[in-house]
């Protein structure tokens, strides 16, 4: 990782996200907000239906970088805005983001990666990085 | 209705220590699907110069979504908890967190403003080890949308 450099492509991830997951999710994480898990609350709220934790989304992001960087102790910060929500539909399929990184700046053996989170080919976060120990 | 922006500089002190254990965070990575060994098994996380598993980066999250709770229960600060929305969350690590941490959360408003209806609320989360030595640096925006946005 040392003669990482600016420009630098991070292997890509492609999530299919279920409600199993947003479940899994909701208990791994202690956010039970039932917009997550209950259309009808989802709905009834004015969203289209259940979406996903953005902080899922989040955490699936700095997987593309931790899965790269092989220790999370390596990432120093990281941070993410949610933009758009990910609607999760109850089926098998589940609803599927896909990731990419890519090395945007690299200063005292800190690199500076700044990922990607699409969802039906529109993105999801915006300003997503994360400061990664070379 | 605007929230009161007298709110801003506002501590609210740190509740009950929160330990982190090797289960939790081995639970938070299989959900985020995280097999990364450091993560998983004490050994590689030594042989990586860590004291136990490593906590993934966003896993933090459990201590700060907490001051939600803490927020919406401030009865004078009249929060809507249903029409809170997540705006961006920003972590940064002074160290790692490891399973055996205690850690304790300190949450200040640092900022309170009204734009095109919504409420915006920037709110840090500082968590500090036992020895009160600082481990994180947490920073949400939580937006309050407004009655008719």
């Amino acid at each position: 990782m040392t003669d990482v450099a600016k420009g630098y492509e991070l292997p890509p991830l492609a999530v299919d996200v279920t409600r199993a997951d947003l479940v899994r999710y909701a208990g791994a994480s202690l956010d039970f907000n039932p917009i997550h898990w209950s259309d009808r609350v989802a709905t009834s709220v004015g969203l289209p239906g259940v979406i996903a934790h953005g902080m899922y989304t989040m955490a699936l992001a700095n997987r593309l970088v931790t899965d790269w960087a092989g220790d999370a102790g390596k990432v120093l910060a990281c941070s993410a805005r949610f933009t758009r929500p990910v609607v999760v539909p109850d089926d098998d399929e589940g609803a599927r983001i896909e990731f990419s990184g890519t090395v945007t700046d690299v200063t005292d053996g800190v690199a500076t990666v700044t990922v990607t989170a699409k969802f039906d080919g529109r993105t999801v976060l915006a300003k997503a990085t994360a400061q990664v120990r070379l | 209705m605007g929230l009161d922006q007298s709110f801003i500089g506002r501590a609210y002190p740190p509740g009950t220590p929160y330990r982190v254990s090797r289960e939790k965070i081995a639970e938070f990575a299989k959900a985020i699907g995280d097999t990364s060994p450091v993560s998983h098994d004490p050994e590689a996380a030594r042989a990586a110069g860590h004291r136990d598993v490593v906590a993934p980066p966003t896993f933090l999250i459990i201590l700060t979504l907490g001051i939600v709770d803490v927020l919406a229960n401030d009865p004078d600060l009249g929060l809507d908890y249903g029409r809170l929305v997540h705006g961006d969350q920003s972590f940064t690590h002074h160290r790692p967190a490891t399973a055996g941490d205690r850690l304790t959360v300190t949450t200040t408003i640092e900022d309170i403003f009204a734009r095109a209806g919504n409420d915006f609320l920037t709110v840090r989360t500082d968590i500090a080890d036992d020895a009160g030595e600082p481990l994180c640096t947490g920073r949400a925006q939580l937006v309050v949308r407004g009655e008719d946005v």
